[in-house]
């Protein structure tokens, strides 16, 4: 019998390593995985792992599928250290991208420079409304947030395919279920020639080191971690339970709507039927991978996305399916969940003849 | 009784925890008939040592001999065969069931048949255990409780009694009584390990004790030959300072009043309190005594703002109502407040000191800037608390549960009291205190009062608040009694106010 037994301390450097841990233990696992599918398998890992961002080309790429999974981990980081289970960042995110595209489209003729702008912050604004919906229900019925939340989702991407199959369909789109191409005024400025890395890539850094301020030295970031920490002690200092649901539900609704938005004026540049290959649920494995933490964000957010095109060209230089994508990601959160478990409790080995001795 | 054999003896016990020694080969010798005290402060390996001797832990070496012969493995199974019967500080009761069924499901099967029932009554009767078996334990108050758990064991004729704590939730009455059926049992021969940390009990109660210190065994004595005093040093290896209270100036009008306030409980099987009227003068402290769960923790809500009364104008400083304020306002009219629970409550366990001195001291203190915190003052500020009270720490960037439980109180204690609150309200402010610490807190409890402000103590420790207040009332079934000059009412008499039993006008009643 396998019994876990508490340690009696938890090494502070070790709950930083685990991430680590993980990492490790998933590329030898997927070498593993990768020798039975009868791939070589160092060359599988290159090709995964290396090849894709040994051009610059390739590391903007990284760059492009990082900008949404760092931008909503670090907005659910908020609502989880809090201990608010806000998992429909997807649905935030895709009315965030209608929100803002809408506005656009709403103006398909202006070439104002305000447009771009605008549109984000309608597309912070949508995905701010879409997390209120579970915040409010949540402080005036204390309806689950977890259910809310998630079913609030699939809310969204039936309200975005009714869009783009009916009202905002592109006129002149032959019937496909697509809107018009976003005119130049919307578009997120390239900032590197010859490579898609937009605009947003440096708005998603500079949100790294603002997040990190607001957590760690200002009275909100405080609020939200000794709530999620002590709740008591959040109620003897004073603090107002229901205005820290808010903040933190708004904070990640509204990176999140952010992201939506600078998905579709970024590299997608009209809005079609999927918009996200799932950025708000893999950033949920983003935001424990960083340890909730906006600069931890930011390196396992590119980590994840790097899973992605490593994924796109296994599928092309190696003929593996794409699955093999969600099998990295499913085998990272597994093997961080495990090293997570393992800093805190020890393994101990029980055997199952000589407790019933004791006992006789 | 001295050159009887030992029934259990101990030889050499040690145990680790993970990062601590919870007991260092410990030696101990219990013979029949003996009530055997276990002295020792929290933390001290009290705990460790009975649960080793009843076999829900096992220790890493030494021997553990019953009778004169060595026993290799213990589990409760074989304890409860030996012979041994253990009373948890904490009840394993349910409910909804009677006391016949709680018993029969406590014991062996063998035991429990249909002889069970006239089993009980001849034990209650020849222990003067009084127990209606068929009763529900719910309609049952919590010294008929733990007489439930002491009939449980006594029905399995134990030749070694093992009680942990029991008189922390009894009022003094009932403590009379359970020392009576215990010095009972001890004629007939039955051995008592009796874990405390209440001095004069042990000196009333106790033939021999052993004082445990950090795991180790220190010292034996005679209790009936210490005073409460010397024991205590003993446990803690130092001197203790006794509280002085000084004559003080005490307002004419009180500052901090709670006027016929009633408030519908929040908490799942709470007391409601009803018409609680409180007049808080300027340098005086008013204790509140009563046993737990009577109302002290809708009381400590209440007067701290967690939970707004119904009725705002009920609770006011100065005359001004504060009764629509949270915490945090209230503290902006000067209140501060300490609650019973440490880590979780009046600490976050995983944060740092210096920002735990920010949660409730970044008002009054001004360790905000632009709705930043400011580090470098907050830690200036933990240091001022660290140095002026005394607490061992290496710096201000540990975690709060780091620190030991008394260390922790003297932190909280400094936090709230540098903040110069005209009024201090503190829930159990010493409970799982050393000793030493202890003692610290209630001078500094006395010093804020001379400094002239209104400190309102609830704590289920009489010997505490007769040592430190200056009028005391009895909270009982949420009802609050009217405030007497502490030099005006007996123990006895408090000690039925707290029973719920209204006593005649004539003070010392003694035992009913």
């Amino acid at each position: 019998m396998i019994r876990l037994e508490l340690r009696g301390q938890v090494s502070e450097r070790m709950v930083y390593c685990s991430p680590f841990f993980a990492v490790i233990m998933t590329l030898l696992s997927g070498m593993l995985i990768f020798s039975f599918l009868g791939v070589n398998p160092t060359q599988a890992i290159i090709t995964f792992f290396v090849e894709p961002i040994s051009s610059i080309d390739g590391i903007a790429e990284l760059c492009v599928k990082a900008t949404p999974l760092v931008l909503i981990a670090i907005g659910l980081s908020f609502c989880f250290k809090a201990n608010i289970w806000n998992i429909g960042a997807e649905g935030q995110l895709t009315i965030g991208a209608l929100a803002g595209g809408g506005l656009c489209l709403l103006f398909f003729n202006s070439s104002s420079q305000f447009l771009m702008p605008g549109m984000l912050i309608f597309g912070i604004l949508g995905g701010m409304a879409w997390a209120g919906i579970p915040a409010f229900l949540k402080i005036r019925f204390g309806t689950n947030e977890i259910l809310t939340s998630l079913m609030l989702t699939y809310i969204g991407l039936l309200i975005l395919s009714y869009l783009i199959h009916g009202p905002w369909k592109d006129p002149e789109g032959q019937n496909f279920p697509e809107s018009r191409l976003f005119q130049d005024a919307a578009l997120l400025p390239i900032i590197l020639d010859e490579t898609r890395l937009h605009l947003g890539w440096i708005i998603t850094l500079i949100c790294v080191p603002v997040a990190w301020m607001l957590m760690t030295y200002h009275l909100i970031g405080f609020q939200i971690r000794v709530m999620g920490m002590a709740p008591m002690a959040s109620n003897f200092a004073g603090f107002r339970g229901k205005n820290i649901i808010w903040i933190s539900f708004l904070i990640s609704g509204g990176l999140a709507g952010l992201a939506g938005t600078i998905e579709v004026a970024g590299p997608i540049g009209q809005i079609i039927p999927v918009i996200s290959p799932g950025y708000g649920f893999t950033a949920i494995i983003v935001a424990f991978l960083g340890r909730l933490h906006p600069i931890g964000c930011l390196l396992s957010g590119l980590l994840m996305a790097l899973t992605y095109l490593g994924g796109d060209n296994a599928q092309i230089e190696l003929n593996l399916p794409n699955a093999v994508t969600g099998v990295f990601q499913g085998m990272l959160l597994f093997f961080l969940l495990a090293s997570d478990v393992l800093v805190r409790y020890r393994i101990r080995i029980v055997s199952f003849k000589n407790k019933h001795r004791n006992i006789g | 009784m001295i050159d009887k054999k030992p029934i259990l003896e101990l030889l050499e016990i040690s145990k680790a925890y993970p990062g601590v020694i919870a007991n260092n080969r410990v030696n101990l010798e219990i013979k029949p008939g003996q009530i055997h005290a276990l002295l020792g402060e929290n933390g001290a390996g009290k705990s460790t040592l009975v649960k080793i001797i009843y076999g829900v832990q096992r220790c890493d070496s030494g021997k553990i001999k019953w009778e004169g012969s060595e026993v290799s493995q213990i589990t409760p199974q074989i304890a409860r065969k030996l012979g041994i019967g253990m009373v948890f500080q904490h009840f394993s009761l349910f409910d909804a069931m009677t006391v016949e069924e709680n018993i029969a499901l406590g014991i062996p099967a063998n035991l429990a048949n249909e002889n069970l029932y006239q089993n009980i009554i001849d034990i209650s009767e020849k222990y003067g255990l009084r127990l209606d078996p068929c009763r529900y334990v719910q309609t049952l108050s919590v010294g008929e409780r733990q007489r439930i758990e002491v009939v449980r064991c006594l029905i399995q004729n134990p030749k070694l009694l093992i009680m942990d704590e029991p008189t922390s939730v009894l009022t003094p009455q009932e403590v009379d009584k359970l020392f009576k059926t215990l010095r009972r049992l001890s004629t007939q021969g039955v051995a008592i390990l009796y874990i405390s940390h209440k001095l004069q009990e042990i000196i009333d109660l106790c033939h021999v004790a052993t004082i445990m210190r950090a795991g180790e065994v220190v010292d034996t004595c005679i209790p009936s030959e210490e005073s409460p005093r010397s024991m205590a040093e003993m446990m803690m290896g130092a001197n203790l300072m006794t509280p002085k209270k000084n004559e003080r100036m005490i307002s004419e009008k009180p500052y901090f009043c709670v006027n016929n306030l009633n408030h519908q409980s929040t908490m799942e099987n709470g007391i409601d309190l009803k018409d609680i009227t409180i007049q808080a003068h300027k340098g005086e402290i008013l204790g509140v005594a009563g046993i737990a769960g009577n109302g002290q923790n809708e009381l400590m809500e209440i007067l701290s703002g967690e939970v707004r009364a119904s009725d705002t104008s009920s609770v006011s400083i100065d005359q001004v109502s504060v009764g629509g304020l949270g915490p945090r306002k209230r503290r902006e009219n000067g209140m501060g407040f300490v609650p019973e629970e440490r880590l979780g409550h009046g600490a976050v366990p995983e944060m740092l000191l210096w920002e735990n001195a920010f949660l409730s001291g970044y008002q009054s203190m001004k360790l905000m800037f632009n709705g930043f915190m400011n580090v470098a003052k907050s830690r200036e500020y933990t240091e001022k608390i660290i140095s002026s009270f005394k607490v061992k720490t290496p710096n201000v960037n540990v975690t709060a549960n780091s620190l030991s439980g008394g260390n922790l109180q003297k932190f909280i204690f400094g936090r709230e009291i540098l903040q110069d609150p005209k009024v201090l309200i503190v829930f159990q402010p010493t409970w799982g205190v050393d000793a030493g610490s202890a003692a610290y807190i209630r001078q500094s409890l006395i010093n804020i009062a001379d400094r002239g402000a209104a400190v309102i103590v609830i704590s289920q420790d009489l010997e505490e608040l007769y040592e430190i207040s200056d009028k005391i009332s009895v909270i009982c079934e949420g009802n609050l009694t009217k405030p007497k000059i502490i030099e005006n009412i007996s123990v006895e008499h408090v000690g039925l106010l707290m029973a719920g039993i209204k006593p005649l006008e004539n003070d010392d009643l003694g035992d009913q």
